[in-house]
């Protein structure tokens, strides 16, 4: 059951071992490899790897939208300290939009074309919140004018083709917030729009989120996002957590080699370098991940123990990362939560 | 839209000319009208008389504009089989192939878009592949079969239904209805039955794959992720964005259960446009082939025409021009 | 390599592919095959599996007619599944008339096969007026329904031909009317390959050596648009049985003297009321059963081979 009040210290959000796993002819593939991480309430958590890292799936998988072939392999999730990983279908239905949101990539196709705005904002109010037709209509005219679309009377009848890819996310937003969640999972919230628009959406995300409450698990492969919005940032690897840790010291001082790498071949402003990083190679496939520690084939620093064990996250300063470069002593020490 | 509208009659215009064009072909050179018509010992004047009479001296560009203006008008000549003005025979058996497809069609949808919805949410229910089964067997069973099966078991063996005929039609002006006699709703049953079997397969398969490709869309799971009931997203969302091309098809599938009933009609000696149709074809009476050939584009080319505008009509992102902001 | 390990390189090769898991998998599809198969064979081989000749007037005797099948009371072990009307044996005639539907399918398949193509890589490449010429037409005979089109291209054909020879004439006709019928499918698909694939760099580096379009149509393109053709062949196969068959069952197909399976539903029916049933059920059984089994065939190639799917 999910109790209704929350101790500030305690975590909001606990993934612990979660693994997610495909069934396929030649039997299970595991895309996301036994991760761990925690998310603090309001707090806004970063999850950034290349594309196929495994992200996204975790996000899908917190909020219980995992279709066949996959599936939860291992591991629990926990919100607001009670397992939501093994809810029944409806009990998971009535926390989806009332506990936890999501925002996903396309506003164009995530907006049904055949009905109005107003529609679909009315509908999600009135299923979560008991509220007559003309409350539920006037809390939605509040919503869009608090995601800054212009006019909401007039434009609470208009449908998803009427608006540009900026003012549709934003009423993205607004769905994904009318029944005040308290963590959102925005899967790539931008990338889908002009680049002078997706400065903007951040930002209103960031505000909204802060104003209401909201923690927020912000998956993308855009660093510059993260490094602007994020308090804490996670970083993944073929399905599996390199490093995390405050967003200032992972970027600035960043210490797995991976991170190392990302940082350096994005060009930061005012830092003047002479070229670029550039990682060779390329992530392994699912069915093609190397023994040991995933990115040993690339890592500059790779030794013997790196192709053989698997490390796991160990808090380095105020960062942890799963690198044996860091390890002081040769035994693992449980990693600590 | 206006310009939409007059584009569509332009070019369903062009598809009537080149249809008749074509009626025109077969009429004038396929066979010979003058000796189709007469019998065999008729003399050389009679046979002259008889191909004035027809226009056959005409010129080939005279010939076929008084064919465009007299089909325009209705008039098609003389069939070879009957005698009679093609005209008369069709008006006569119109009305009985349009009650006939307007029944099967409403059959069919009853039936149909059910059983769609429904194997589209269960899909590995086991009523759901039985229905699946059943329809993959419905589309390879030939429809005339279908009519022999219904015939043998509803006629012969348990003597519920008549097998032919339309039973007691009442007159209203030229229309002739059997909608109105209890046994001309009895006649009715079957054909319809058999005639909208085929379409119930059809609709069935149709809903269940635009369902489940509706069910896969970006918009489907945002709703899900907003913690929409079931009911809410499958018959909220899904269902509506379902329907909207079905029912378009569904509208082109008319055009087409009124050349099915040709076989329907065969099968139950069922007195419409498709028996006849079909007599002229054993036969080669031309003026009908060519009269059906023409009635039938025309009924095409409407029903594409209508179903287009309605598509214009239901679909906000055609009908409702807002400026993008 | 030479041939022999390359075509056994090939041959291991498919039958690790999914498409042969697939099949294998599918207990459908397999029983699908094989009933197609023993049905292809049979009739194909119909002249020395049957038991009787039933067009051999001479070996018909009144004596033997409407007899019911042979594990019915009034039944004849000679006669399988009865006789008609004539002292036809019912199951021979099957066999030949399943052979008719057959040859008529196939080949009817075969020619739209060949005409579509041909007309789709000519239209893609070449486009312009061409492509809009045959694309037209296309079009309009898209918006109506097969089976009318397929009446009316046999009625005018029937028109053409003096009335002896309607019988003698009747194979060719089918096949004709059927294949004008259905090429347009394989047209349309074809034409939208090979607009794809005459923007590639092979076709422009053939055209800068030189080499003819006919040339590079035929030996360049082709190979690589057959793909989806397969599958359309073996679905329309269904649609060509069904079509014989419905325009048989309505007089203007395969006459009496050398009947389809379709003839044979026709001229069973009329006995259907005097409670003959064997003559007009037997067939139809046999051609739902060759339907239904070629269908399922072609739903499984489908699926197999749509990338979307996997």
């Amino acid at each position: 059951m999910i109790m209704d009040t929350i101790e500030t210290t305690a975590p909001l959000l606990e993934v612990r071992d979660l693994c997610i796993a495909f069934d396929t002819r030649r039997g299970p593939l595991v895309a996301v490899d036994d991760i761990s991480f925690e998310l603090a309430p309001g707090e806004i958590l970063g999850v950034v790897g290349e594309s196929g890292a495994g992200k996204s799936l975790t996000g899908t998988a917190i909020i219980g939208l995992l279709e066949r072939p996959g599936r939860i392999a291992a591991g629990e999730i926990r919100f607001e300290g009670d397992r939501i990983d093994n809810l029944s279908r409806e009990r998971m239905r009535r926390l989806r939009g009332r506990k936890i949101g999501a925002i996903f990539q396309d506003p164009l196709t995530s907006l049904n074309p055949l009905f109005t705005v107003g529609r679909q904002l009315a509908e999600t109010i009135q299923t979560h919140l008991d509220m007559t037709r003309a409350q539920a209509r006037a809390r939605a005219i509040e919503l869009l004018a608090e995601v800054g679309i212009p006019a909401p009377e007039k434009r609470i009848d208009h449908y998803p083709h009427q608006f540009s890819g900026g003012m549709r996310q934003r009423v993205v937003i607004a769905l994904a917030l009318c029944a005040n969640p308290r963590l959102i999972i925005a899967d790539e919230p931008t990338t889908a729009l002009d680049v002078s628009i997706q400065a903007q959406i951040i930002s209103l995300l960031k505000r909204l989120c802060r104003e209401h409450g909201a923690a927020v698990m912000l998956v993308t492969h855009d660093m510059g996002v993260i490094a602007e919005t994020a308090d804490r940032v996670a970083v993944m690897y073929a399905g599996r957590i390199v490093e995390v840790g405050p967003v200032a010291d992972v970027v600035l001082r960043a210490k797995h080699p991976y991170t190392v790498g990302l940082m350096g071949s994005i060009p930061l402003v005012g830092h003047d370098v002479a070229r670029l990083t550039q990682i060779d190679g390329a992530m392994p496939r699912l069915n093609a991940i190397p023994p040991g520690c995933a990115f040993n084939p690339r890592c500059p620093k790779a030794f013997a123990r790196c192709r053989q064990e698997r490390p796991e996250l160990e808090p380095v300063g105020p960062t942890q990362a799963a690198c044996w470069l860091y390890d002081p002593a040769p035994a693992r020490s449980a990693a600590d939560g | 839209m206006l310009a939409f509208v007059l584009r569509r009659l332009l070019q369903s215009l062009m598809v009537m000319l080149a249809v008749a064009l074509i009626a025109f072909g077969m009429f004038r050179f396929i066979g010979d009208p003058v000796n189709s018509m007469l019998p065999e010992n008729a003399s050389t004047e009679d046979r002259e008389m008889l191909r004035e009479q027809l226009g056959l001296n005409d010129a080939v560009t005279t010939q076929f504009a008084k064919f465009v203006t007299g089909a325009a008008q209705g008039e098609f000549g003389i069939s070879y089989r009957n005698k009679r003005p093609v005209s008369d025979l069709i008006a006569e058996r119109l009305p009985a192939t349009l009650e006939l497809v307007l029944a099967a069609a409403v059959f069919a949808l009853l039936l149909g878009v059910p059983m769609g919805v429904y194997t589209a949410l269960n899909r590995r229910g086991f009523l759901s592949n039985m229905l699946q089964v059943i329809s993959l067997i419905g589309i390879s069973v030939p429809t005339f079969v279908t009519g022999i099966l219904l015939i043998l078991v509803f006629s012969v063996w348990l003597n519920w239904l008549p097998s032919f005929g339309r039973g007691e039609v009442v007159q209203l002006g030229w229309w002739s209805t059997g909608l109105l006699t209890f046994s001309g709703l009895k006649s009715l049953i079957l054909p319809a039955v058999m005639l909208g079997l085929f379409q119930v397969t059809l609709i069935m398969r149709l809903v269940r794959a635009e369902m489940l490709e509706v069910l896969r869309s970006d918009f489907i799971r945002f709703a899900r992720a907003r913690g929409l009931t079931n009911r809410a997203v499958h018959f909220g969302h899904a269902l509506r964005n379902t329907l909207m091309p079905v029912i378009t098809i569904v509208g082109l599938q008319l055009g087409s259960m009124i050349a099915f009933a040709i076989i329907t009609e065969t099968v139950f000696q069922w007195p419409g446009m498709g028996l006849l149709f079909i007599q002229a074809v054993s036969f080669a009476d031309i003026p009908v082939m060519s009269a059906y050939l023409v009635l039938v584009a025309l009924v095409f080319v409407a029903i594409n025409m209508v179903v287009d505008l309605l598509y214009f009509v239901v679909d906000p992102r055609l009908s409702v021009r807002g400026g993008r902001t | 390599m030479n041939a022999i390990t390359a075509s056994r390189a090939r041959i291991a090769s498919f039958l690790d592919s999914d498409l042969f898991y697939s099949f294998r998998k599918s207990q459908v599809t397999v029983c699908a095959a094989i009933v197609t198969l023993v049905m292809i064979l049979s009739a194909a081989l119909a002249p020395w599996v049957a038991p009787h000749d039933p067009f051999d007037v001479a070996t018909l005797s009144l004596w033997d007619s409407e007899l019911p099948p042979s594990w019915s009371e009034g039944g004849d072990a000679r006669f399988l599944l009865g006789t008609d009307n004539q002292g036809r044996d019912v199951f021979s005639a099957i066999l030949y008339g399943s052979r008719i539907s057959l040859a008529v399918g196939f080949v009817s398949v075969a020619f739209a096969m060949v005409a579509g193509v041909v007309i789709g890589l000519i239209s893609g490449y070449f486009g312009g007026w061409i492509d809009a010429f045959f694309m037209r037409i296309a079009d309009v005979m898209l918006s109506f329904p097969t089976i009318l089109v397929a009446l009316l291209v046999s009625g005018i054909v029937r028109g053409a031909l003096p009335r002896e020879m309607h019988d003698n004439a009747a194979l060719v006709v089918l096949v004709f009317a059927i294949a004008v019928t259905t090429w347009v499918q394989y047209a349309r698909t074809v034409r939208g390959s090979t607009m794809v694939e005459r923007s590639r760099e092979y076709v422009l580096a053939a055209r800068l050596v030189g080499r003819g379009s006919f040339a590079i149509i035929f030996r360049h393109i082709l190979p690589n648009v057959l793909g989806p053709v397969l599958v359309i062949a073996t679905i329309n196969l269904a649609m060509a049985i069904l079509i014989e068959a419905t325009l048989s069952f309505l007089g203007v197909g395969m006459p009496p003297t050398n009947p389809s399976l379709g003839t044979l539903i026709r001229v069973g029916n009329e006995y259907l009321f005097s409670g003959v049933w064997w003559v007009v059920i037997f067939p139809s059984l046999t051609l739902v059963a060759l339907v239904l089994a070629v269908n399922l065939l072609g739903d499984w190639l489908r699926d197999a081979l749509n990338p979307k799917l996997r």
